[in-house]
């Protein structure tokens, strides 16, 4: 076997466990986008061609909300700006690479392969490592594009009155369960939660993610420094 | 703008933020300060998502009394502080809303 290809294999054995928040994650997904009134061809699509969880919701939430689509691009960039972060850390691992491994481990990297190749990079240090990423990344595509596709049947099949939409402020809740024990991040979660709810029909263009995020942010870069200068 | 239209601009954008930190940024690019603000970034955006969701109606008005969804997000939040866990969030916080609309 050779060490490309053990390489790939040990990604896919890594992110596996990660990818049991996303089997409900992609189903809520389709069944969602089919209720709002994406066609299945379009929901499929969607999964195709952004693969992000996190923006894909938002896409459909802001979509549903009758939010303009500059609005939607612009919030989908504002949550992904969190993926920068990783940038700082993984590019030194990759810059060596040709143009097209870049492209294709770009379209792959989402956060649960970036977290476990991370991991991976800095214990090893072979010139094959970025197989790592994209036998994680490959995982994670065939599980979101799978559970999409049983979401856009099932949705079919699932009642209105179950009120599934309320998966999604869920969804982005879990997603935060890390934070919600750290004192800057309470408030800065509060602070983005109010602004939101507030500004939900006064903000215009529907931009309130973007505002209630710029704010939030803001109210970060205060705290720390606050935290600093009293330390 | 069409819904095809919609999704490749956002398939786009998504794409670009990652390629960007891959093939354009470096580590010296971001000092501590910046790098610490960005982790920020979750508990800033996500909760503009998760509060409107809850507290108000599909017309975008408060709705605050016999709303099942504030005590099954709380529910949920407990849940998730204690566990760390995403799967148990999204069920506990799932199973406590169906509790409420169908059996209380």
């Amino acid at each position: 076997m050779n060490n490309k290809f053990r390489v790939f294999l040990r990604g896919i054995f890594d992110v596996s466990p990660l990818m049991i928040p996303v089997v409900p994650f992609g189903l809520i997904f389709g069944v969602l986008s089919i209720d709002i009134g994406f066609s299945p061809i379009e929901t499929m699509g969607m999964s195709l061609i952004v693969f992000g969880g996190a923006s894909q919701i938002v896409l459909l939430q802001l979509f549903s909300g009758g939010a303009s689509s500059l609005v939607i691009i612009s919030s989908v960039g504002a949550v992904n700006s969190r993926h920068l972060l990783y940038g700082a850390v993984v590019s030194e691992h990759l810059s060596d690479l040709k143009l097209i491994w870049k492209i294709i481990i770009s379209y792959l990297l989402v956060d649960q392969a970036f977290a476990r190749s991370n991991e991976y990079f800095k214990k090893n240090n072979d010139k094959n490592k970025y197989f790592h990423l994209f036998g994680g990344g490959i995982t994670c595509w065939v599980i979101w594009q799978t559970t999409t596709f049983l979401g856009i049947v099932l949705g079919a099949f699932i009642p209105e009155k179950l009120g599934l939409s309320f998966a999604v402020p869920l969804t982005f809740l879990a997603l935060l369960v890390n934070d919600f024990r750290k004192f800057i991040n309470v408030i800065v979660i509060i602070i983005s939660g109010l602004v939101a709810t507030f500004g939900f029909n006064y903000v215009p263009y529907k931009a309130y993610v973007i505002v209630a995020g710029i704010i939030a942010l803001l109210t970060a870069a205060i705290l720390t420094k606050l935290v600093k200068t009293n330390e | 703008m069409s819904n095809w239209l919609l999704i490749i601009y956002c398939g786009l954008i998504t794409f670009l933020t990652r390629f960007s930190m891959i093939a354009l940024l470096k580590r010296e690019m971001f000092n501590e300060r910046i790098r610490e603000i960005l982790s920020f970034v979750p508990s800033a955006i996500f909760p503009a998502i998760i509060f409107p969701a809850i507290f108000l109606d599909n017309s975008g008005d408060f709705q605050l009394e016999n709303n099942p969804k504030i005590m099954a997000a709380i529910i949920a939040m407990l849940i998730g502080i204690v566990s760390q866990n995403i799967i148990a969030t999204i069920i506990s916080g799932l199973a406590s809303y169906w509790f409420l609309i169908f059996v209380v």
